[in-house]
């Protein structure tokens, strides 16, 4: 009775280390490892000696901050971080006020076919940004588009949607079309967590709709806004599979257009391991800064706020 | 009480500096929100309408018809896409299916334990664990993929099934999930009259807890397979045998090499309209079963 009673204290206590093994075990294989090599393979690289022929003769030598300085003061990498922020710049607002806009429609009354509109905004979620490049991409091509079939008709001028300034239009349009429904579907649900009598108060008081959504709806789903921004913040540092796509359609975006590119290129096209993990590494500590930069400030306005 | 609201608007509206005019009617009130949810559908359908009638079109008409005009050529396109290099697109699609079902079945496994015992135990390092798994979904794929490259490529494993399952099977926002769901789905005490009956801590998950969990696994699954399915930069990093490679890779090299061959668009064009149903069949058959309040749950906390 007391082997029985006391196996059994036993094992509870180390069930929830055993049910968390397989993600302890999967974390260490695929997160921590790759992160602490990637910062290890920042610090060194390669020495070659001789005519870099025979086994030894290239070796893995500490590099100190070589590599970031190196990136630091490479104008495709910095480049690239401009090409993002000015994409960033478009996609994050724009994406996210359609988004709760959209949101403020379909919780406001007596609004028809909501059922129907929420899912067709939706459905770009289940298009993959490859695909999702794909199709716009041949929406821009003036041989195929409807848009320069009307500007033809209509005898206006067709601007090179995929060049120059318009580029970034192209590209976040992209971004926006595939993210909007998403943020949408997160802040309408939360809409909905808010009891209906809050606003019966403000209607007794002679609120109008846009009263409501603009003082008492919005500051309601702020967290949920917070939310979303951060998450969009680092979606759009880590742009890489749209701009890669809309490759192949038109001159103007390099290889390096984005940051992740840049490190794509680097590590698999000019085969510098060293120099890529350098740049991921500040990819992602430039990541972290400006997402929990922005968190912070959220955070404390919301203080503020709730001290006033 | 609606004549004062109606008497009210015009002075708000200015005030909030929006430039909508007119009287705010009750009714008119209704249709500015339906005509800005129809203009949004509208934006959101269209490319999706685009491409299906795209892929009915033959490789003449695609130039020379107008956009929204059906074509003649669906079976044609069908065909030469089920012909181009043996039928390698189907290839890909079953690739995808594959890494997609799989790696999210895999992954609901794990954040269905890690989120049980986040959400029911009360152990030592518990929160610390938590925090660790969560940074992980801030960690940019890129920094995580080169290096796991080079580390599979140590052990033989890249330009395999695996090097593209295996680092998606942790999903630290599927955990969060999981947890979240587990601790509002599961009291303590059916956990503890569990207990109290003797059954082993393994038997109370299977028995008691799983089944609970459920509604919140089945969004857990749907998150995991829409991420992993719609993935390009890791098995772009990973796999250079296109036998291999998903959709989303396989039509990305399609697409490359049809850039500059007219003749190939009509193939990415009926390709990319093929990858779209699956997912779009997945989430009309299955989005009642989505508890998208979880969502909102996940959000407030």
């Amino acid at each position: 009775m007391t082997t029985a009673h006391r196996r059994r204290s036993y094992g509870v206590k180390g069930a929830p280390y055993g049910f968390l093994l397989p993600a302890t075990i999967l974390f260490a294989l695929f997160f921590a490892l790759p992160i602490g090599y990637a910062v290890w393979l920042s610090f060194h690289k390669v020495h070659v000696s001789g005519l870099g022929l025979g086994s030894g003769a290239r070796k893995e030598v500490w590099a100190g901050v070589e590599n970031y300085t190196d990136a630091f003061t490479d104008s495709e990498l910095l480049d690239g971080a401009l090409h993002v922020l000015g994409y960033g710049c478009i996609v994050v607002p724009v994406m996210l006020g359609l988004a709760l806009l959209f949101a403020l429609m379909l919780d406001s009354d007596r609004v028809r076919l909501a059922p129907f509109t929420r899912l067709a905004i939706f459905l770009p979620y289940a298009v993959p940004g490859v695909v999702a490049a794909l199709l716009w991409g041949f929406l821009y091509l003036p041989d195929v588009s409807p848009f320069y079939y009307v500007l033809e008709k209509l005898g206006l001028p067709q601007p090179d949607l995929l060049d120059g300034g318009p580029l970034y239009l192209a590209l976040s349009n992209i971004a926006i079309w595939g993210g909007t429904g998403f943020n949408m579907i997160v802040i309408y649900t939360s809409l909905q967590a808010v009891p209906a009598e809050v606003y019966e108060a403000a209607k007794l008081d002679g609120a109008t709709p846009l009263q409501i959504a603009l003082r008492i709806k919005i500051p309601m789903v702020a967290p949920s806004l917070v939310l979303t921004f951060f998450f969009s913040i680092i979606a759009t540092l880590q742009v890489f599979s749209e701009p890669t796509t809309l490759k192949p359609l038109t001159n103007s975006v390099s290889t390096t257009w984005s940051p992740l590119m840049k490190v794509y290129r680097d590590a698999f096209g000019a085969g510098d391991v060293y120099q890529a993990a350098a740049e991921a590494v500040i990819i992602a500590l430039a990541t972290l800064v400006l997402s929990f930069g922005f968190l912070r400030g959220a955070n404390r306005r919301n203080r503020q706020e709730a001290a006033r | 009480m609606s004549s004062l609201a109606v008497h009210k608007a015009p002075s708000a509206a200015g005030a909030a500096g929006t430039a909508r005019s007119g009287p705010p009617l009750r009714r008119r009130i209704a249709l500015v929100p339906t005509l800005t949810l129809l203009l949004g559908a509208l934006y959101c359908l269209l490319p999706v309408a685009w491409v299906v009638i795209a892929s009915t079109k033959s490789g003449r008409e695609l130039f020379t018809t107008f956009t929204f005009l059906p074509g003649t050529g669906f079976t044609d396109n069908l065909r030469d896409l089920t012909a181009y290099r043996d039928g390698v697109y189907w290839q890909w699609m079953g690739n995808s299916a594959l890494y997609a079902g799989l790696g999210a079945l895999l992954s609901t496994c794990v954040s269905a334990f890690s989120g049980y015992a986040l959400a029911t135990y009360r152990f030592r390092g518990r929160e610390t664990m938590f925090n660790i798994l969560l940074a992980g979904v801030l960690m940019p794929p890129i920094i995580l993929a080169v290096p796991q490259y080079l580390l599979l490529a140590k052990t033989g494993l890249t330009d395999s099934y695996w090097s593209v399952l295996l680092p998606q099977i942790l999903s630290p926002y599927g955990v969060y999930l999981a947890r979240i769901y587990a601790a509002a789905a599961v009291p303590d005490d059916v956990v503890e009259a569990g207990r109290m009956d003797g059954a082993s801590e393994w038997r109370i998950f299977t028995r008691i807890a799983l089944p609970m969990m459920v509604p919140g696994l089945v969004t857990v699954f749907l998150f995991q397979f829409v991420a992993v399915w719609n993935n390009f930069l890791l098995p772009y990093i990973m796999l250079s045998d296109d036998e291999k490679f998903p959709i989303t890779l396989g039509l990305f090299t399609l697409l490359e090499q049809g850039a500059n061959t007219p003749a190939l668009y009509t193939l990415v064009i009926t390709g990319a309209f093929l990858a779209v149903v699956p997912l779009v069949a997945l989430f009309l058959v299955v989005q009642r079963f989505w508890s998208l309040d979880l969502l909102s749950g996940a959000v407030k906390s």
